[in-house]
């Protein structure tokens, strides 16, 4: 076995040490009758070369986004990646180390994690950033108990059809749960209109969520629509693409209250959907509302600076099922790399990836739908990421034909949005060229 | 030559002008963003983050990794955290472009390995647990236990709706009662009787009509595999209840017996744990979780499923409780998984469970002469000490032995956990250490225990920093850095 150390000698002489004869008395307590008594059926065992073949073997059979033009998105992203994000992730003192239990031990990690929420804080404007959760369905999800925690409403949260499905699905399974209602106000025109909202809002509304911007990569008209849920003494939950930040206007600029992100745009690979980087930041007068760990400034016994996990109180270890939430970690790796991410674009970096992301998009808009028969779904200004409308019936075809061509053409809208199952949404990253554009928009020329 | 400088924050080392990253021009015609974006949705000033070159970041980032201990510098006996080697191989093929640069939406056509590496995920997942289905969703082990829940908590909506308690050992992790918030049921604890297992009676007296589970962690946390588990399932079965094992002790049963076999209708495992994907400092981990057949058409949506020689994801799963969160799962954790799983097959797993209790039984064998283990003279994976003899007659706490254990050079068990043993120190040694660290880890606690109260007090003396003010931390949280800070 490659990673056992013990020779047939060290665990004979360690079995004598305990005083039994064989390894099997050690396992006596579990009575003969719960025993397996055969062998797991598993396939056998490889070495690490015929492992290596193997998955050579197997991830054959994939597409990797980078053998295409992707123009995939709705919540994970085709972004450049710096080298050194990579290089400091792969130090193993911090991807083999734990939650930093033992802050003596664990002093880089912690600061790294102290400047994550530090980073996070700037990049969104908002007082304090815990130090990350899963991905953005659950930060949406935490920031929807804390906001039902903080303004002690339990009977409604609203949210805008246009957040991501995804995301609103997740809070569902959980609300449905706790006997709170989930309203969805569609959004037919790609923004949430204040006025639809305001209808949808009632004084038991512990929130209203937004995303901006949306899933359908419009802009909404957030300080109108942060001041209907203020009015209604619901707490503003946004939920924000984190690379537009470096152009658009930052959420506490128009009143969030609670901020969530999705953070793989941020310097994490697309992984198949995960593992990804749960972002929450908030207002400082929830701070002990928030889940999850948080890290904390203070001194050692001699005076010096240092941190600590701090806030515990709040924690499932020590609350238990008064706890804010279940959640006992964090996703320290990708705050890691999201750190250094951010550290390494700085802000004239996130400006022109949101500058680049934005014109190649805008370009991308007009060369699909001139003389191409395709249409924008909707009116309204956008980011990097648009919605066209493909002749009837057609998404599935053009979607397969791409792939063909080597284009991940978009993402089809039927899953979630029935009347938008002529739909296809397209992202358009910085790693995007005009020739792949081109090349997307003459297929979709040719219908 | 291990940095020992106190090391700046990025923000003090920022420089105007400073850049890490040069980004291409633009090659489509660029339009001005007045045109593109209405004035008031766009920032009005640059984003006040760092400003630095890459061999600063470099640096910066490098120095801070010495600065952690880890299972690649260090003997890290963290018990119920199974801090096992990580093998470089499940790193490095789970990085390939082949693995780690898939969009979640890009068409099953481009996906069929990684659907056929995931559905054999779920059939290896199931032949270990012993039960027939399986969900890869969840993101982390509490998200699997609270996914399990909410799964029970919509079978008996459908089947029996008065259920809504849920029995849990005052040993039990403090996810298990948490999670059964969450999941709008009622938390109610079980006692352990003095031998650290679950009183039977108090079981009894508190299971009824209204039970909807019961919890258990099994091995349990005092690291005992409980022997009465026939029992517990058999009455927790005729109470109309179901019993949920938390996998975190996975690995002392690898291939020995099974959840499934032993009474369990739903399980997680922590592949950050048994299966050796690293920990992070702090995540990302994966939480599967293995169910029963009649709860298996709640599991979360999608699956992954053969059709001929393909794989699909299938979404239509009318009960489904839905999502728990967006996308498939962790499945940059679960290849890394796959690749353990795929390493050690059948004889290897149960070779893992074989030695990682022979380990545990070893060190509690050097240990309790001078540190009590309350629960007797056999463990399974892991053992909990007590050091309030040492605190009663020395005032030396686990506290002062866990600092002082880093001047070592070992990370300090599990403190304080469980909560039922006073002054507890659990050790977790897992297979992947040699007799030889053992031996000096057992030494230096055994030296440890006959230093004087002083020393011992005002240890760690050698780590980067000594013991931080806590209570400060709390009392003025300081979250973020701020240029007048």
């Amino acid at each position: 076995m490659p990673y056992i150390p013990n020779t047939p000698q060290d665990q004979q002489a360690m079995l004598e040490a305990i005083g039994v004869g064989s390894i099997d008395e050690l396992f006596k307590t579990i009575p003969d009758e719960l025993r397996l008594g055969r062998e797991l059926n598993l396939p056998p065992a490889l070495g690490e070369l015929e492992l290596t073949s193997h998955m050579n073997a197997l991830g054959a059979a994939n597409t990797p986004a980078g053998q295409t033009a992707c123009f995939l998105g709705g919540g994970s992203y085709d972004h450049f990646i710096p080298a050194v994000v990579d290089m400091i992730s792969s130090r193993s003192e911090f991807y083999t180390a734990y939650t930093p239990y033992q802050p003596e031990a664990s002093q880089g990690t912690l600061q790294a994690i102290f400047e994550y929420q530090t980073l996070i804080t700037q990049l969104t404007g908002m007082d304090v950033s815990n130090a990350s959760l899963y991905d953005g369905a659950s930060a949406t999800v935490e920031a929807v108990l804390m906001a039902m925690a903080a303004t002690r409403r339990t009977g409604r949260v609203v949210a805008a059809g246009s957040v991501h499905p995804e995301y609103r699905q997740t809070v569902k399974t959980y609300l449905t749960n706790l006997g709170t209602e989930l309203v969805t106000v569609d959004t037919p025109k790609g923004t949430l209109s204040p006025e639809q909202l305001a209808a949808a809002v009632d004084g038991q509304t512990a929130c209203v969520i937004v995303q901006q911007p949306n899933f359908f990569g419009c802009l909404e008209e957030m300080a109108a629509l942060a001041q209907v849920a203020h009015d209604a003494g619901a707490l503003f939950v946004v939920a924000v693409y984190p690379t537009s930040l470096g152009l658009l206007a930052r959420p506490s600029t128009y009143g969030a209250d609670i901020v969530v992100a999705e953070g793989q745009a941020l310097g994490n690979p697309m992984n198949y959907g995960g593992p990804y980087l749960g972002i929450i930041a908030c207002r400082e007068q929830f701070v002990r509302r928030m889940p999850g760990r948080l890290v904390g400034q203070t001194v050692d016994r001699r005076g010096r600076r240092c941190w600590v996990l701090t806030l515990q109180t709040r924690e499932q270890h020590i609350r238990r099922q008064k706890a804010t939430s279940n959640i006992c970690t964090n996703q320290g790796l990708f705050a890691l790399r999201t750190a250094v991410y951010l550290a390494s674009m700085g802000p004239t970096g996130m400006r022109k990836v949101a500058e680049l992301c934005l014109q190649k998009a805008h370009y991308a808009a007009d060369r699909l739908t001139q003389g191409t028969g395709l249409k924008q779904a909707f009116d309204r200004p956008f980011f990097n990421e648009f919605v066209v409308r493909v002749a009837d019936g057609q998404v599935d075809a053009l979607v397969e034909k791409a792939r063909q061509e080597g284009i991940f053409a978009g993402v089809p809208l039927g899953r979630w949005y029935p009347d938008l199952a002529d739909c296809l949404l397209v992202a358009v990253t910085e790693k995007r060229t005009q020739a792949e554009i081109d090349r997307l928009a003459a297929l979709g020329a040719r219908g | 030559m291990r940095n020992q400088q106190a090391t700046k924050l990025l923000f003090e080392l920022s420089r105007p002008g400073c850049e890490a990253t040069v980004l291409p021009e633009c090659d489509v015609p660029a339009r001005p963003i007045g045109e593109l974006l209405p004035a008031e949705a766009v920032a009005d000033a640059p984003l006040p983050l760092p400003e630095v070159t890459e061999p600063d970041v470099v640096r910066h980032f490098v120095n801070l990794s010495g600065k952690n201990m880890s299972v690649d510098t260090n003997f890290y006996p963290l018990g119920s955290c199974t801090m096992k080697y990580n093998p470089k191989r499940n790193e490095r093929l789970s990085s390939l472009p082949a693995w780690a640069d898939l969009h979640p939406y890009q068409p099953e056509a481009s996906l069929q390995g990684m659907l056929e590496m995931l559905w054999h995920c779920q059939e290896m997942l199931s032949e270990i647990a012993g039960l027939p289905a399986v969900s890869l969703q969840p993101a982390a082990g509490a998200h699997g236990e609270l996914t399990a829940l909410f799964t029970a908590a919509a079978y008996f909506r459908d089947h029996d709706p008065g259920r809504k308690k849920v029995l849990i050992p005052d040993q039990a992790h403090g996810t298990n009662p948490a999670s059964a918030a969450a999941a709008g049921l009622t938390a109610v604890e079980v006692k352990s009787n003095s031998a650290g297992l679950v009183d039977l009676d108090d079981l009894r007296a508190k299971l009824d009509e209204t039970t909807a589970v019961f919890m258990i962690t099994n091995p349990n946390t005092l690291g005992v595999f409980d022997p009465q588990i026939g029992q517990i399932t058999k009455l927790v079965h005729e109470a109309g209840g179901l019993i949920y094992l938390d996998g975190a002790n996975m690995n002392a049963i690898l291939g020995v017996t099974r959840p499934g076999d032993f009474g369990a209708n739903m399980m997680h495992f922590n592949p950050h744990k048994t299966f050796s994907t690293p920990h992070g400092g702090g995540g990302p981990g994966a939480g599967p979780i293995a169910v029963c057949e009649r709860l298996a058409p709640y599991l979360p949506t999608p699956i992954v499923v053969r059709e001929g020689d393909g794989f699909r994801l299938d979404f239509n799963r009318p009960k489904s409780i839905g999502r728990v969160r967006s996308f498939f799962g962790n499945v940059g954790v679960l290849v890394r998984m796959y690749c353990y799983l795929r390493t050690h097959g059948a004889e290897g797993l149960r070779r893992v469970s074989e030695n990682a209790v022979l380990n545990a039984n070893y060190l509690l064998a050097r240990v309790k002469h001078f540190l009590p283990v309350p629960q007797g003279d056999r463990c399974m994976h892991e053992f909990v000490a007590t050091s309030s003899k040492l605190k009663a007659e020395k005032h030396i706490s686990t506290m002062d032995i866990a600092k002082r254990l880093l001047d070592f050079g070992f990370h300090a068990p599990t403190v304080y956990f469980p909560l039922i043993v006073p002054e507890a120190m659990m050790i977790e040694p897992t297979e992947t250490e040699s007799k030889a660290t053992l031996d000096a880890f057992a030494e230096a606690l055994f030296r440890i225990t006959e230093e004087s109260h002083d020393l011992l007090a005002e240890a760690p003396h050698t780590t980067t920093i000594s013991r931080p003010d806590e209570v400060l931390a709390a009392r003025q949280p300081r979250l973020a850095w701020s240029p007048e800070a």
